[in-house]
């Protein structure tokens, strides 16, 4: 079977606040095949971040509940020795984030970052790690890197950061790479780039890949497998040609409507999705939908509104989390 | 279709030859003026009485300063700027308070752009207080009125901005603007804080509005796909100029400069079958700084199509018929298809 090598199992996480208790995550179960690229689409507030911070290992334990599995290859992530866990940030999994100016210190050189990220992972000499730095800088498209590898951080521009971001990610060749926004702070020619560079770097490597992001044009452009989270739960999983071109859940439909497209008609009517994300704290009752949805009259009763519909088949290899699929009327 | 040369009386905005350059100072003690950032090198422009203008291009371009040039929120250091035929760019601070009412702003940030402070009520009223204008019914009733229009609840008037999500932040700043029924809003950047579902929302009261009142937006972003949604003329700026403008359709059907037809092959549809399908170019490098720009064509040092000449002679803006104007030499033939 190909799609285990990301496992995650009923996973749960939420923070307790004064206000009450964030569910920010609830009952996410997701498998990635190896040398997959799934993307996880959603506003904010959907859960995708959190959930790549879960599996990351990033959220601080005094603050977060999580519950469930996730199996990397095997090993049970939440279960394991902390130790063992730090040891596999960075070499079995990374992670480039949305703003790269923040993810990297301002006060150290480039190059000497990516000689600590591989001197931390690899028994190498300093010289040693130097000469990697600079061929991962190369691997990434950096110019001169022998020079550039000496450079802070605010002597590179926004594009050229978040190719060191990317390189200090695959430094240690992670098979697992987890991208949080990573074009969302560029400007639009150098978002190209990068989506172009993620792409080339995964057929090289093989690395299996979850892209994070709000932006349709970008996951339909780079992903095998969608992921549609909405208030903290998936409420669509499909082939990204299943999911863009059948969607099953009102929600996705929703989502595609409204984006005005480049290659739409002139005048085309965006028909947005009334209303607002729910609250994570109270959590509409039933479907997590239903307050803002415009197709449950399809479904009898108040169905939609006290029961939590289950993620069900919509076709090969396609769930949607919808009354619709099982009692809707045609 | 508005040519930018012409003057015309339907023009609520007429811009030309305007620039606005920032000193740039050494450090030390005692500072001395070293450069000068070209923010807005020459920019000329109009918007038609009820139309929307877009103003695209990336972070650095000047569009935004261009739009706050207008409203004389920056420093205009030379051009002129006129709002329904009065020239505006000599104004003084006093002067410049009847203007306020003609134009308004809508900010990109609806988290900066609002007083945590202030009740909604109060925010949405602030126009008619410094304006000291009383709306037929009283101020309260305008502020409920507004705030119905908007998609808000009037109840909620009491209310301060951090009990609002972001699209309703946003709704609050477009009640602000619109409390006194300007002729012209600046839209800076509207939409792109919010969530994908939100946007198309904001987006449908802005063309609602548009129909109700008549008002002209100049709508700044860096969306091409948005802009080319709302706006009914289009102008493309780099590095302080407009490379090329044109009318909406004219523009997404046969952008003419190389700069364009990149910008608008970079940017993915979502559409996977369309996507793979699609030409793309994709430049190389960054957008060069503000600060040193490149001699000659501003682009030439990212451009597919430059030559010798692009290196040393910065190119005009010229007509290149029906009102579509291109900075460049050696623009894209029509269809505009084979980058080679």
């Amino acid at each position: 079977m190909s799609h285990d090598f990301l496992q995650i199992n009923d996973l749960r996480v939420s923070f307790p606040t004064d206000d009450g208790v964030v569910r920010a995550v609830s009952g996410l179960t997701l498998s990635v095949g190896r040398g997959e690229t799934l993307a996880i689409v959603g506003e904010s507030g959907s859960g995708k971040s959190v959930t790549a911070q879960a599996i990351m290992g990033l959220l601080n334990p005094l603050a977060t509940e999580i519950d469930g599995r996730i199996l990397l290859d095997g090993v049970d992530l939440l279960a394991c020795d902390p130790e063992h866990r730090r040891s596999m940030r960075g070499s079995a999994m990374a992670m480039i984030f949305q703003d790269p100016l923040s993810s990297l210190h301002p006060f150290y050189r480039v190059g000497d970052q990516l000689i600590e990220a591989v001197r931390i992972h690899q028994d190498v000499t300093k010289k040693e790690a130097r000469t990697q730095a600079i061929d991962g800088l190369r691997r990434v498209g950096i110019p001169d890197p022998e020079r550039r590898v000496d450079d802070y951080p605010h002597q590179l521009s926004g594009g050229m950061r978040q190719r060191v971001m990317i390189a200090m990610a695959l430094i240690n060749g992670p098979q697992l790479l987890i991208a949080d926004e990573p074009t969302t702070a560029l400007d639009v020619t150098v978002q190209a780039q990068i989506t172009d560079l993620m792409m080339d770097l995964q057929q090289q490597t093989g690395t299996t890949m979850i892209v994070i992001t709000h932006d349709l044009g970008v996951v339909a452009e780079m992903a095998d497998h969608v992921c549609v989270m909405y208030g903290g739960r998936v409420v669509e999983y499909g082939t990204t040609d299943a999911v863009y071109y059948r969607p099953s859940m009102p929600y996705t439909r929703g989502l595609l409507a409204s984006v005005p497209r480049l290659d739409g008609a002139y005048d085309e009517h965006l028909d947005p999705i009334p209303g607002n994300p729910p609250s994570l704290i109270r959590p509409p009752s039933g479907c997590v939908f239903h307050p803002r949805c415009r197709e449950r009259e399809a479904v009898p009763g108040d169905l939609c509104s006290t029961v939590e519909p289950d993620l069900v088949t919509a076709g090969p290899d396609h769930r949607a989390r919808c009354h619709l699929l099982t009692e809707g009327t045609p | 279709m508005s040519d930018p040369t012409a003057t015309s009386s339907q023009d609520i905005v007429e811009v030309d030859d305007l620039r606005v350059h920032f000193p740039v100072r050494s450090r030390g003690l005692f500072p001395r003026v070293i450069g000068q950032v070209k923010a807005v090198d020459g920019v000329s422009l109009r918007i038609p009485s009820g139309q929307t203008l877009g103003l695209v291009g990336e972070s650095g371009c000047g569009k935004s300063t261009t739009g706050r040039a207008i409203l004389r929120l920056a420093p205009i250091t030379s051009g002129s700027v006129r709002l329904e035929g009065r020239d505006v760019t000599e104004l003084t601070r006093q002067q410049l308070r009847p203007l306020r009412r003609e134009a308004q702003m809508i900010f990109q940030d609806p988290f900066t752009s609002l007083n945590p402070r202030q009740t909604v009520g109060t925010i949405i009223a602030a126009p008619f207080r410094i304006q000291g204008v009383e709306p037929p019914g009283g101020v309260a009733s305008a502020v409920r009125e507004l705030m119905d229009r908007v998609g808000l609840n009037p109840e909620h008037v009491n209310r301060y901005p951090n009990e609002f999500s972001g699209g309703q932040r946003q709704r609050i700043g477009i009640a602000r603007a619109i409390a006194l029924r300007p002729r012209l809003i600046i839209c800076d950047e509207p939409v792109s804080a919010l969530d994908v579902s939100i946007q198309a929302q904001i987006l449908n009261l802005l063309a609602g509005l548009q129909d109700e009142f008549g008002m002209s937006y100049l709508f700044i972003a860096h969306d091409l796909a948005v802009v080319r949604h709302v706006a009914q003329r289009v102008a493309v700026m780099y590095l302080g100029r407009i490379v090329e403008s044109a009318s909406r359709d004219e523009l997404f059907s046969a952008p003419l400069h190389p700069y364009t037809f990149a910008l608008m092959s970079a940017i993915p549809v979502p559409d996977p079958v369309a996507q793979a399908a699609r030409e793309r170019i994709v430049l190389s490098g960054d957008p060069p700084s503000p600060l040193d720009p490149p001699p000659g064509c501003a682009f030439h040092t990212r451009c597919f199509k430059a030559q010798d000449r692009c290196r040393s002679d910065a190119p005009a803006l010229r007509e290149m018929g029906d009102g579509h104007q291109v900075a460049c030499h050696f623009p894209m033939a029509e269809p505009a298809t084979d980058p080679h």
